[in-house]
């Protein structure tokens, strides 16, 4: 073997609550294939039982391990070690953006308060009793609709977002990106609703288009591309509105 | 800090500086072949109503567009909000406009 292999791994962990934290360094045994999340589950279990984080599926499905490794957003439970290893050194932390709760648990509710206030929600266009729409999946509206369908809701786009860091009230690439694929969605109406929810002082003309949120997210979304497209419909609404003023 | 009256008004600023910007740039190539003098540009702007409109709507639009950029860099850096950014907004665009005004009207009046 050219490299002397590792046995342990130096992993930092950001500790703490809302009020502040420290770091706590943790030696954990290396392995050839090892997610951040392993390293955090054996940090719990074998370490210190006390270590707070949050996760369900394990498969890169629910969207619930988000947390920044190494100083960037990751789903953990899909990042392999041996990618973001950095010498034998790693460092954990709990999401940017977001309330501590306590170690690397971050309290959501702003993330997912923040899809109901850009209208990232179903209107209807038909009741239970109507027969059901049928929808061309090859339409250009579909197609736009269908990019950002794949959300997982995991927070990494937020975190990665420097405007959320700079101006905590924008409603953030996620959210956006929910009300972009609503607006095109054929069996979704009131769409001038969704224009007028993202065209406030949070909304999605805060955007300036750094492209973090495309970079990191772990589904490789492009909710840089769905904000762009809010602010062309926002923009021609503008224009029709002041026509039929 | 943006909202889309703001963001227009940005966007539409933006737009109408383009065309100034370039025509200014040509004008300052063109003007300082053989010399640059004060008695040279005044003969060419005073009493224009061309270079008059020229100027006056550049200063207008750079007022318009500087004054909200300025303001979302306040707001996101300097964490300015409410009346305070307001004001910091309302403050620039005026300050622009009226130093502005009156050096296109000192150069393009008789």
């Amino acid at each position: 073997m050219e490299q002397a292999e590792q046995t342990h791994l130096e992993v930092t962990v950001r500790r703490g609550d809302a009020d502040g934290g420290k770091d706590e360094v943790f030696r954990v045994p290396a392995h050839d294939n090892q997610t951040i999340l392993d390293v955090v589950s054996w940090i719990q279990q074998y370490s210190d039982p006390t270590l707070t984080y949050r996760f369900a599926c394990r498969v890169g499905m629910c969207g619930s391990c988000a947390m920044m490794v190494n100083g960037e957003p990751r789903w953990t439970c899909r990042t392999h070690v041996n990618k973001v290893l950095d010498g034998n050194k790693l460092h954990i932390a709990p999401l940017r953006n977001l309330p501590v709760i306590k170690d690397l648990a971050v309290d959501m509710d702003p993330f997912f308060d923040k899809w109901v206030e850009a209208e990232g929600k179903h209107h209807p266009t038909k009741t239970r009793d109507d027969p059901i729409e049928q929808i061309n999946p090859e339409s250009a509206e579909r197609s736009e609709a269908n990019a950002g369908i794949e959300c997982i809701n995991c927070s990494v786009c937020y975190a990665a977002c420097d405007t959320v860091a700079g101006n905590p009230d924008y409603l953030g690439p996620a959210a956006l990106q929910r009300a972009w694929t609503l607006f095109n969605d054929a069996k979704n109406e009131d769409k001038q609703t969704i224009l007028d929810a993202v065209s406030g002082t949070s909304g999605c003309h805060n955007c300036h288009s750094m492209g973090s949120c495309t970079h990191y997210c772990p589904n490789d979304l492009n909710p840089m591309a769905a904000v762009a497209g809010l602010k062309r419909e926002t923009a021609k609404s503008f224009f029709r509105r002041r026509k039929n003023a | 800090m943006l909202d889309l009256r703001l963001y227009m008004a940005q966007r539409i600023s933006a737009m109408v500086m383009a065309p100034l910007v370039l025509g200014h740039i040509a004008v300052m190539i063109y003007a300082i072949q053989g010399g640059l003098s004060t008695a040279e540009i005044l003969s060419r702007t005073q009493g224009s109503v061309f270079w008059f409109l020229f100027y006056g709507l550049f200063v207008v639009a750079v007022s318009i567009h500087a004054a909200i950029g300025l303001r979302v860099i306040a707001h996101e850096w300097l964490r300015l909000r409410g009346a305070a950014l307001s004001l910091l907004t309302w403050g620039i665009g005026l300050v622009l406009l009226v130093m502005g005004g009156r050096a296109v009207m000192a150069v393009t009046l008789l």
